[in-house]
C-alpha cells in the first residue's frame, strides 16, 4: 500500500514525545508525588521522542531507496547498491 | 479525578491521527481487493503486529491483568503454552494452504476444500460472533469511560447529563472506527492496529515500571504476596493446589491444544491479517514474527493485575463505587476493590460469604493510582485504542465473510468487481450499527450476552480438528467436515449441560441437563467442553468420511499437504526461514515457562 506506516507513527511519537516533554518540564514538581517522585512525562517524553524519530529516520530512509530504485528503473538500468 | 488540558490534547492528536491514516488511504481502495485484503501487499512484519494487536483489545488488557490478580502468574499460560504453539504451527504448517490457495478468507477455504454447506455454516457463524464482539467491545468500552468519571466534568461543564456519557462512549466510538474502515478498509484497520500495539507498550511500560518500583523489584514483589501467585507450573499435578483449579493434562490439551489452536489457527480475524501478507513468505513469517511480542506481553498486561494485588490495602481506591454514595469504603486488597452489585450497593459474596473483588479494576486502578495528568491521557488513550482496534479487527472480518461468503455465494453472485467494493462498505456500515445494537441490548440482558458466548464457545470448540483433518488427511470429505462440525458442538453443548463448577447452580453455568461430574473450577469446565468437542468433531469426521465418497485428489492440490509441493525456501536469508523462527521462538517459551515455574 502507498502509505509507509511508520511515517505516521513516527510523527505520532515525535509529537507526543514533545508534548509530554515540554509539559513535563513545566509543570509542578508536585504533580509527581503519585508517581514516587519521578517526573515521568519528561522522561518518558524524552524516550518516546527519540522512538518517534527512529521512525521517521526508517520511513525516509525506505522512502530515498524506493525513489532511487524508481529512477533506475526509468534509466533502464540496474540500480547500483 | 479530572483530566487536564494535557490529557485531552494527547487524546485529540490520537484521534486525528487515525482518521487521518483512513483519509490517506482512500486514495489506494479501487478494488476490492485493495479494500479487503489490502491488496495483498503489506510487509511481514506490519502484518504481524497486526496479528497480535487485533486480538490485543481492551477485554485482553484488562482482562489479562484481572487474571493476573486473581490467579497470579498461571495467567502467563493463556500465552506460553496457549497462543505461541498455535501461532508457530499456523506459521510453518497452515499458511501455505490458506495463503496458497488464494482463498480471500477462512470460509471460502473450508469451500474450496470441503463443500458449500461447511462454508455457509461456518460464515453464518462467524459473521454472527464478530457483530457480537465487536459490540460488547463497544458496550466495555462506554461502561469504563463512565466507571473512570473522565468525563464528568466536561460534561457537567457543558450541562450534558451524565447518562449521556454511556451513549457519547458508544457512538463515538462506532463513528471513529466506521470512518477509518470504510475509507481504508482493512489497510486502514492493520495500519491503527500497529498503531495501537506501540501505543500499548507506550502506555503500558511506565506503568509496569513504577509498579516494580514501588513494590521493591521482583523479590519485593515476590515477598508481598502469597507464594501460589508466583508459579505457573508448581501445584499444577492437582486442581486444588493452583489458583486456576486445572490440572496439567485439562490445562495443555484443552487450553493448550484444542482452544489456542482453534483460536489462533482457523480465526478469520486473526488470519485474515496473514492474508494481506505482500508475499507467501511474508504470510508464513506474520504469525511468527507475531510470536515474538507475544511471548514478552505477560510482563506487559498481567504483572499489572499483580502488582496491583500486591501493593497495602490501606491504598484507597481511587474507583471504589461507594465513593459517590459517600458511604465507607470496605478495603479490598490492594488496589483492587471489592465488588459491589450496582442495584443496591451491596458487597458481592461468594458461596462462603466472602467480599468477592472486582478482579476488573485491577488495571484501570493502577492507571490512576500512578500516572500524573500528562502520561494519564496516554494510558487512557492507549485504553481507547485498543478497544477501537478490537472493534476494527471484528468488523473488517464481518465486511469481508459477509461480501464474499454470504452475500456473492447466496444472495448476488457473479456482480462485478466495484458492486463487492461498494458492498464491503455497505457492509462497514450495517456491521457497526448491528454491533451499536448488541452493545445496547448487553445493557438491557447482560445474561443473554453469557449465553451467546456459551453457544459460540461450543460453535468454536471443534472446528480445529475439521482443519487439522482437512489439511493433512486428504480423504476427509465435505460430509465428514460438515457432520463433524455439528456433532463437536452438540458434544460441547451436551457436556456443558452435564457437569457444573463447584459451588454453582445449575443454569448458565452448567448442568442444565443433568448433573454428571463437578469441576473444580469454571475454567477446567471450560477446558473439558473444549476437549469433549474436539475429539468428538475428530471421530465423527473421520468415520463420516471414510462412509462417504473420497474427494477428487486433482481438485485437493494446494489445499492439502500431502498433495501440495513443498515451497521453496533457498532464497530465504537463514533467518526468515520459517522453521529457524519458529524453532526459535519456541525455544524461548520453553525457556521462560522454566524459569517462571
Amino acid at each position: 500500500m502507498g502509505l509507509d506506516i511508520r511515517l505516521p507513527i513516527g510523527m505520532f511519537f515525535t509529537l507526543l514525545g514533545i508534548l509530554l516533554t515540554v509539559f513535563g518540564f513545566l509543570s509542578n514538581p508536585s504533580l509527581y508525588a503519585q508517581s514516587l517522585g519521578i517526573n515521568v512525562n519528561l522522561g518518558w517524553g524524552v524516550v518516546l521522542f527519540l522512538f518517534g524519530l527512529l521512525m521517521l529516520y526508517l520511513a525516509t530512509r525506505a522512502m530515498f531507496f524506493r525513489s532511487r530504485l524508481q529512477k533506475a528503473k526509468l534509466k533502464g538500468k540496474e540500480p547500483q547498491s | 479525578m479530572g483530566l487536564t488540558n494535557i490529557d485531552w490534547v494527547i487524546m485529540g492528536v490520537y484521534f486525528a491521527f487515525v482518521l487521518g491514516i483512513g483519509a490517506a488511504l482512500q486514495r489506494y481502495m479501487k478494488t476490492s481487493t485493495d479494500f479487503f485484503l489490502a491488496g495483498r501487499s503489506i510487509p511481514a512484519w506490519v502484518c504481524g503486529l497486526a496479528f497480535i494487536s487485533a486480538n490485543l483489545g481492551a477485554q485482553e488488557v484488562i482482562g489479562m491483568g484481572a487474571s493476573g490478580a486473581k490467579y497470579g502468574l498461571a495467567t502467563s499460560h493463556f500465552y506460553w503454552i496457549g497462543a505461541i504453539p498455535a501461532m508457530v504451527f499456523v506459521g510453518i504448517f497452515m499458511m501455505p494452504f490458506y495463503y496458497g490457495s488464494r482463498a480471500r478468507s477462512v470460509p471460502e477455504y473450508l469451500r474450496l476444500r470441503f463443500d458449500e454447506k461447511t462454508r455457509g455454516l461456518n460464515a453464518i457463524s462467524f459473521a454472527i460472533m464478530t457483530v457480537f464482539s465487536s459490540g460488547i467491545s463497544m458496550y466495555a468500552m462506554a461502561k469504563l469511560i463512565q466507571l473512570l468519571h473522565v468525563l464528568d466534568a466536561p460534561f457537567r461543564h457543558l450541562g450534558i447529563p451524565q447518562t449521556w456519557i454511556f451513549h457519547t462512549g458508544i457512538v463515538v466510538s462506532a463513528l471513529v472506527v466506521l470512518s477509518y474502515i470504510y475509507l481504508g478498509g482493512l489497510t486502514s484497520a492493520i495500519y491503527n492496529e500497529v498503531l495501537q500495539f506501540f501505543l500499548i507498550v507506550a502506555g503500558f511500560t511506565p506503568l509496569v515500571w513504577l509498579g516494580l518500583k514501588n513494590v521493591g523489584g521482583w523479590s519485593g514483589l515476590k515477598a508481598s504476596l502469597d507464594p501460589s501467585y508466583m508459579h505457573s507450573w508448581v501445584g499444577m499435578g492437582n486442581p486444588h493446589t493452583n489458583r486456576l483449579g486445572v490440572e496439567w493434562f485439562g490445562l495443555t490439551m484443552g487450553l493448550g491444544f484444542v482452544l489456542s489452536f482453534g483460536y489462533w489457527c482457523t480465526d478469520f480475524l486473526v488470519i485474515q491479517r496473514a492474508m494481506a501478507a505482500d508475499s507467501m513468505a511474508s504470510a508464513r513469517r506474520t504469525p511468527l514474527i507475531a510470536a515474538v511480542p507475544k511471548i514478552l506481553l505477560p510482563f506487559l498486561v498481567i504483572l499489572p493485575g499483580l502488582i496491583a494485588i500486591a501493593l497495602p490495602a490501606q491504598v484507597v481506591s481511587p474507583l471504589a463505587t461507594y465513593q459517590t454514595t459517600g458511604r465507607a469504603v470496605p478495603l479490598g486488597q490492594g488496589l483492587v476493590p471489592v465488588k459491589v452489585d450496582p442495584t443496591n450497593n451491596q458487597p458481592v459474596l461468594d458461596q462462603h460469604g466472602n467480599r468477592q473483588l472486582d478482579y476488573d479494576l485491577a488495571v484501570p486502578n493502577l492507571l490512576l493510582h500512578y500516572f500524573p495528568t500528562g502520561l494519564l491521557g496516554l494510558g487512557l488513550t492507549a485504553l481507547l485504542a485498543s478497544f477501537m482496534s478490537g472493534m476494527a479487527g471484528n468488523v473488517t472480518a464481518f465486511n469481508t465473510v459477509w461480501t464474499h461468503d454470504i452475500y456473492e455465494a447466496y444472495i448476488r453472485p457473479n456482480a462485478g468487481d466495484s458492486h463487492y467494493l461498494m458492498m464491503g462498505r455497505l457492509a462497514t456500515v450495517f456491521g457497526i450499527a448491528l454491533s451499536i445494537g448488541t452493545a445496547y441490548l448487553t445493557t438491557r440482558f447482560n445474561n443473554i450476552m453469557d449465553m451467546l458466548q456459551l453457544v459460540f464457545a461450543f460453535v468454536n470448540a471443534p472446528l480445529f480438528a475439521t482443519f487439522l483433518l482437512g489439511m493433512f488427511w486428504k480423504r476427509t470429505t465435505g460430509h465428514g467436515a460438515f457432520f463433524g462440525l455439528l456433532s463437536g458442538t452438540v458434544a460441547a453443548a451436551v457436556h456443558h449441560g452435564l457437569t457444573i463448577p463447584e459451588g454453582s447452580v445449575a443454569g448458565i453455568k452448567g448442568g442444565w441437563l443433568g448433573l454428571v461430574h463437578t469441576y473444580p473450577s469454571e475454567m477446567a469446565q471450560n477446558f473439558w467442553t473444549a476437549i469433549f468437542a474436539w475429539v468428538f468433531c475428530f471421530l465423527v469426521t473421520i468415520l463420516v468420511s471414510l462412509m462417504t465418497k473420497p474427494p477428487n485428489e486433482s481438485q485437493l492440490i494446494g489445499l492439502v499437504y500431502s498433495l501440495t509441493k513443498r515451497l521453496p525456501e533457498g532464497h530465504l536469508p537463514w533467518y526468515q526461514k520459517p522453521v529457524f523462527l519458529g524453532g526459535a521462538v519456541l525455544v524461548a517459551t520453553v525457556l521462560l515457562n522454566v524459569i517462571f515455574r
